[in-house]
Parts: structure tokens; sequence; C-alpha cells
């Protein structure tokens, strides 16, 4: 491995082949990465690309399995968040780290209070963060209480407690998601002045267009790899677009045109709790199946959980095959045909203890009851019928869901819901954290369903799958649909640019030569 | 069924000790006597089952024991109330209070920790309270209805043995509570909850409806358990009437295989649980052991059995292990 490069005096960080595996799975190869002083670096990739990882590394959240940091030139010993800290490395997380039940002063000076040698030295304390918070132009008394600030001024405090810390590298991720226009303009200010003072920002964001408006530089990562940088003049959204989707840019074209049928779910003017301001519309026929595309925060599992009954809808209407039906609980949603595979197997989707037989057989229990009592032969011939539908591989049907593998285990859930024979089939990310080939087998069990005549609605962060299932894809951004794409128009680069807040579906022209490629 | 095994041994072990030590543990005097105080125990501690098998707690057990205990006698003889009406206030009223708790817990999502502590204090305090701190009994009167507690029931052929009636009751209830919980839609639905409340809940399982259903069992079954004790000793003291007897209900039942975690337990395992503690407690009595230590014994029974069970499971789990790496 070289040395750093030392010839430019102003270089704070140095990132040299960081490798990191998540047992056995490689979430980033060989990535490297430089910040100057007072440079702002924007990170940016796909869901998954592995910006948050490599962030959580620098900050010694996790620790590399191989690659070395250097910090202005010297190698960075980075084994923990107070080595991190230490050296002036502070992470600003996606949710932040505070205390709310103590005042802004006690927040700032975190870790680092001042006392005379026993007691708290409020007063001083009081001051000291009083400088810290002009620093980020906050006018609040440090004595207030946390609870009270905005999440923009939580925020702030969080910055000015990182400038406590004499951190020399700032590390953003996805800061302004929770901010109001007018708190985001006055963190960039903030942001801005830091630079100044030759602190080094590396800010990760989805939002192109912020990106586009402060970042010096860019660097993209895909799949843990870096696959380009963008210097100042070459900063635009389609090409940050184009390098983040990557790979082919062949359009690629659903083969297969489903015939829908009569329409199996109806959403009008929906409006779901956490994104009110906006109102959801869109239909699905039978045996189509479409993909719910977007970034994470969008709002695509809270449309799911409002359609399934777990969150109630503020105002629209839900028609399943026809028949309105108002969805107040999981219960009623699914005595109306709709069932849900959610996002968190773990914790959502299965009781890990027990056998796969009661895992099973849950949903299905309270139809197949014999007034009340369980009807024992019913449940064992479901669970042997379903476990070899769907090749799910296993010990045997006592052996608790625990133990099985992650593709097995989502198979189960999955399994649980067939037996219900919905109308309308709802998943939320299906093939998370599935091996390849179970990917595949989930894939062909869905097909084959929509073939049946099954209406199939998947929320999902991986483009493969959504151009490969999808006969049409909803695209959300911040709470609202923001296209929907199908035939030509459904390809890599219409999905990424409506779900980053393009305002057309239009697909960007071709002449983008002249990117630095990947390295 | 292992856990079962296990506490059904423990028991054994003691009973077998005591027998050794002491002749007079298998007098059927003293056998009865532990039979009847371990039914009525057995059946609060079923309840508590219930109530941890969804993850939850309840403390309020033996103050609502004494509250239906006091209540009970203070009915019938200060108030003048027939038999059938005095137990139906009982029966209701505790059911009553079950379902408030429930519904604290539920509706307005409040621990259940704190909603059945504030139970203990609170049905204590009412006893005591509206009955002046009054000493309550039956003197020599409803000797029919005390038989509910005191009686027995002959057996054919054998002499000087018969079963005592709580252990009838007991029967009755375990039966039923074995059936609901292991072979109805609902006992399956309170086993899921306690096990993954939220994966129960996303397979429209009403699991709010469920934890009520569980907090009316537990304090039902603690207003029969605060009945009987009442009938079987005939006097009962605000101040300390069922003084504990929460803690005794918990232990039994995590004795008897109930995670505090929820998602598993067996009512058989909850009924020896019980019966665990009344034999170690009149083992204490016949050993003459001084009876201040009474507690500490039980403590450290009980801590010995749950540490033998965690390194049993732990040895076995490095057996598994083993195994499977060859």
């Amino acid at each position: 491995m070289k040395s750093p490069t030392v010839s430019n005096g102003s270089l704070l960080l140095e990132v040299q082949g960081i490798s990191k595996y998540f047992s056995g799975v490689r979430a980033l190869s060989n990535v490297n990465l430089t910040l100057k002083k007072g440079e702002l670096l924007a990170v940016i990739g796909e869901n998954g690309a592995g910006k948050s990882t490599l962030m959580k590394i620098l900050a010694g959240v996790l620790s590399a399995d191989d690659g070395r940091i250097f910090l202005e030139g010297l190698p960075a010993e980075i084994y923990s968040v107070s080595d991190a800290l230490g050296q002036g490395v502070v992470l600003i997380h996606q949710e932040l780290n505070q205390v709310p039940q103590l005042d802004v002063a006690a927040n700032v000076l975190l870790g680092r209070e001042s006392s005379n040698s026993i007691f708290l030295d409020h007063k001083t304390m009081r001051q000291k963060a009083r400088k810290y918070l002009q620093m980020v132009g906050l006018n609040i008394e440090p004595s207030a209480s946390l609870r009270s600030l905005s999440v923009g001024q939580q925020q702030l405090v969080e910055i000015a407690k990182a400038l406590a810390t004499n951190a020399r590298i700032l590390i953003m991720d996805e800061p302004t998601s929770s901010l109001t226009r007018q708190e985001t303009e006055n963190l960039f200010r903030v942001i801005r002045q830091l630079q100044e003072t030759k602190v080094g920002v590396l800010y990760i964001s989805h939002r192109l267009g912020e990106v586009e408006a402060l970042a010096d530089r860019v660097e993209i990562l895909r799949d843990g790899k870096n696959v380009g940088s963008l210097a100042p003049h070459q900063i635009t959204r389609e090409r940050m677009v184009q390098l983040m989707v990557g790979r082919d840019l062949s359009p690629f074209y659903h083969q297969l045109e489903r015939k829908g049928g009569e329409p199996a779910l109806e959403v009008t003017d929906l409006c779901t709790a956490s994104h009110p301001q906006h109102k959801l519309n869109f239909q699905i026929k039978r045996g189509e199946m479409v993909g719910v595309a977007g970034l994470v925060g969008a709002g695509r599992t809270d449309l799911v959980q409002t359609l399934f009954g777990i969150a109630s809808p503020l105002s629209g209407t839900v028609k399943v095959a026809g028949q309105t039906f108002e969805p107040r609980s999981p219960v009623e949603a699914i005595l109306s045909g709709i069932a849900l595979v959610p996002k968190d197997r773990k914790s959502q989707g299965l009781i890990l203890d027990m056998a796969v037989r009661v895992n099973l057989s849950l949903a299905s229990l309270r139809r197949d009851q014999n007034n009340g009592f369980l009807n024992r032969k019913k449940e064992a011939r479901l669970a042997l019928d379903m476990t070899q539908q769907l090749g799910i591989k296993l010990v045997g049907l006592e052996q608790p869901v625990r133990y099985l593998s992650g593709g097995n285990q989502q198979k189960v859930v999955l399994a649980r819901w067939l037996a219900m024979r919905p109308e309308v089939l709802i998943l939320d990310e299906p093939t998370r954290g599935v091996d390849v080939k179970s990917k595949d087998e989930i894939y062909r069990i869905l097909e084959q369903l929509a073939a049946d005549g099954m209406a199939i609605i998947f929320v999902s962060n991986e483009m493969e799958e959504l151009l490969r299932l999808a006969d049409r894809v909803v695209v959300m951004y911040h709470g609202a649909i923001e296209g929907e794409l199908m035939g030509e128009s459904l390809n890599e680069r219409a999905v990424m640019h409506c779900a980053t807040g393009g305002f057309s579906i239009e697909v960007p022209g071709e002449e983008m030569g002249n990117v630095t490629g990947p390295q | 069924m292992r856990k079962i095994a296990g506490i059904i041994g423990l028991l054994v072990v003691i009973c077998v000790l005591t027998a050794l030590l002491n002749d007079r543990f298998l007098t059927a005097y003293n056998i009865e006597n532990v039979i009847r105080r371990s039914a009525l125990f057995g059946i609060i501690s079923i309840g508590a089952g219930f109530v941890i098998i969804t993850a939850g707690i309840d403390l309020s057990i033996g103050s609502l024991v004494c509250l239906s205990g006091v209540f009970l006698p203070f009915l019938l003889t200060q108030f003048g109330f027939s038999v059938p009406a005095a137990l139906a206030t009982i029966g209701l009223g505790s059911l009553l209070l079950g379902g408030l708790h429930g519904l604290l817990i539920t509706r307005l999502r409040l621990q259940p920790f704190v909603v059945t502590l504030c139970g203990l204090l609170l049905y204590r305090g009412l006893a005591r309270g509206l009955t002046g701190d009054q000493t309550q009994g039956f003197g020599n009167d409803f000797i029919g209805l005390r038989a509910l507690a005191t009686g027995k029931v002959g057996i054919p052929f054998v002499e000087n043995f018969a079963i005592p009636a709580p252990c009838i009751i007991l029967i009755v209830v375990g039966v039923a509570a074995a059936i609901f919980l292991n072979r109805t839609i609902y006992g399956r639905y309170l086993l899921a909850l306690g096990g993954n409340e939220e994966a129960a809940r996303y397979s429209g399982i009403n699991t709010d409806r469920m934890t009520v259903i569980a907090y009316i069992i537990c304090s039902g079954l603690a207003g029969l358990g605060g009945t009987l004790f009442v009938l079987d000793v005939n006097s009962a003291q605000p101040v300390d009437f069922g003084n504990f007897y929460e803690l005794y209900a918990i232990a039994a039942a995590v004795l008897g295989g109930c995670s505090l975690r929820g998602g598993e337990g067996a009512v058989l395992g909850i009924v020896v649980g019980a019966a665990v503690m009344q034999v170690l407690r009149n083992s204490v009595t016949l050993l003459g052991v001084p009876t201040q230590l009474e507690f500490a014994i039980i403590g450290g029974v009980i801590l010995a059995g749950v540490v033998t069970d965690e390194v049993l499971k732990r040895l076995a789990r490095k057996q598994r292990r083993v195994k499977d790496s060859h």
C-alpha cells in the first residue's frame, strides 16, 4: 500500500482501500476517499450502496476489515467512538443522540462537563455552552430544556456539541431529513461558516438538489465500491443519477404485459398520518404486479401499513374488489382481503421461538376454527402443504422458526398469507436479507400468484427487483406519488429521477460522456 | 415438557427428603393439609401464569385476595347479603377490576407493573379502610359454604384419607385453563402475543382484546382464590390477609416454566410450581427450622432451581453445537 499523499498540506482525511464484510457479505470493497480542510464532500449512492457503513467506520462505530485511514497525513487508529472523538471525527447521526431530559448546556457538553471537584459547575457550563451555541447561530438559553426545541434546533445543538469536542471532521448523515425549509437553509449557512474555519464536512444525502447546492466535490458509491467522483463543475443531477444507477443504462423493458382484470384495489385521495399533506391515488388490477419505489423515508412503508390498518388513514377511500373498506385494524384489512408481508421479518413477521407450524397458521386459525377450538388437523395439513408448495427447507414443522435461514423465514411469512388467499398481497421489501437462490424462488412464486390473478404490490429498494417483477412502478418522494412508470418509460434512470424529486418522468438525454468512471 | 419434568423432579426430591427426615410428613392429616394449601395457591398461580404468558405481570393478586377475602364475610355478616348475591358481587367485582387493569394497559399504554402496583396499594387500602381494619370472619355460621374450602371428598375403599375440596376446584379450573390455552384459538393468540406482540398484531390478532382477557382471567382467579382462602381459615385480617401472595403466584408460574419474557408456559407446570412452594413451607415447619427463615429458604430453593435449569440448558446447547459441528 502506498504512503499517503502528503504533497497537499491541506489534506485532512485520506481513506485507503477500506473493506467491510457483514457475515460474509461484502458491504464495502476497497473504498478510497479524500477530504481537504474546509471542504464539503458529498457521498451519495442508492440505498445499500455502503455510505452509512463507511461513515460508521470513520466515526468508530464499526471497524473496517481491511484498509487504512490517515488524518492529516498520519495513520489514525480508530477502534471506538471515543477514539474518533479524540481525534476530532464526529458523526451526526440520522437519529439524534441526545438526552431530552437534560437542558441544552448539558447536552452540548455531554461527556465533558465542568465541575468544581465534585459538583457540576452549572455557571461555567452555561457560559461555555453559550459560546458554542452562538457559533452555530442558535439564540437560545443554555438552560432551556432540549425537549422545547424544534428538530432543526436540536440538530444545531448536535453540531454545537461537535464543536465543543474540537471537531476537525464533521460527518452528517441525512441531516435535513426532518427539517423545515427554513431550518435547512439555516443549517446550510452554519455549514458554510464551519468550512471557513477549516472544518472538513462529509455530507451524505439522498437529496440531490442539496448536494448540487452545497458540495465542493461528490463521491459516488455503488454496491460498496467507488464508481466515480465529480469535480465542482461536473456536479449535475443527471450525472449523479447516472453514476448512482450505473451498470447498463439500456432501458430494461418489461417483457410480458400481464393482462389486468377488474380492479382489485382502488385508492382514492388517501391521506396517511405521516404525510397528511399529500393525497394518494392509484389502483391495481387483478393479476397485476405493482412496485413501489422511492428512497428511504419517502413514505412507502407508511402507505402499505395504512392500507393494512396498522396506522389509520386520515381521509380517503380504499376499495377492495369493489367493496369500500376502512382500514382501521389488520383484522379488518384481512377480512376484506388484504395481506401484508411486513418489512421487518424478525420483529413484525415471526414469533421466532415458536414452531414453524404455529407461525404458518397464525392468520388462518380464525377461519379454520371449530367454534373457537383449534382445528389441529387442518392446521397440520396446511403447514405441510404450504412448506411443500413453497419449498421451505426445515427439519420438521415443530422446529422453531428462529433456526431457519432468512430466505426460508421469509417464505414462512409469505405462506401464512397465501393460506388466506388474499385479493391483494402487499409485500414490504420482500427479499430483504434473503440469499440469491431464495430470492429467485420468491420471485417465481410471486409471478405465479400474479398469473393466477392475485393483485400484488411490493415495496422495494432494489432496482433489479423492481424491473424484473413490476408491470408498473409507482415512485414516491416525500410522501407523494411522484410518478407512475410502465412500459418503455420504466427504466432505472427514470425511477431514480422521480425518487430524487425530479418533477417530470422524462428520461434525461443520452449525451453524458466525460464522467469520471470507476477508478 | 422438559421444563415440567424438572419441576416435578424438584417436587419429588423435596417430598422424599422431608419424608425421610420427619415421619409426620406422610400422615394423612399433613398430606391433606399440604394438598389443600397447594390447591388454593395453584388457583391464583394459574391466573398469574396467564398474565405472564402475555409478557405482562400482575402485582395486585395478593391485595385482590385480601379484598375479596375480607368482603365475602363482610357482605354476608354486616350487610346481610344472601350467599349467591355475595359470591356474585365478589366474582363480578374481581372480573371488573381485571378488565380495568387490561384497559389501562392496552388503551392508555400504561406499563402492567405500574398499573398493578397501584392495584396492590389500592385494594389493600380499600379492604382496610372500608372494614375499619376489623378482622372479618364467619364465626360458626355458613358451614355449608365453608365446605367449599374445608370439605373433603372421600375415596372409595380408602379409609383415613380424603381429597380436600379445593383440590377438586383446582382440577376443574386447571383442566379448563389448559384446554383454553392449548386447544382454543384464543389460547394460541395469547401465546403468540406473548411471543411477539407486533408479529401477532400483523397477523390479524386483536392483541389488545387478548391482553384484557388475560388480566380478567388473572383477577377472576384471584377473586376465587380469596373467597376460598377466607372460607378455609374463617377469619381475615385486612392488614395482612393475602400478603405476598402475588409473589408466590409469580414464583410458581416462573418455576413452572413460564418465561417473564412471555410466550411460554403450561398449566400443569404452574400448579406443580405452586405445590413446590407449599411443600417447602410445610417442610420448614416440620423440620423445626425457625419459621423466620421461611422466606430465605423458599427464595434459596427457587434460585437454586432456576440456576440449575439455566446451567442444564446451556450444557444442552453446547452439546448440540458440538454435535452440529461434526
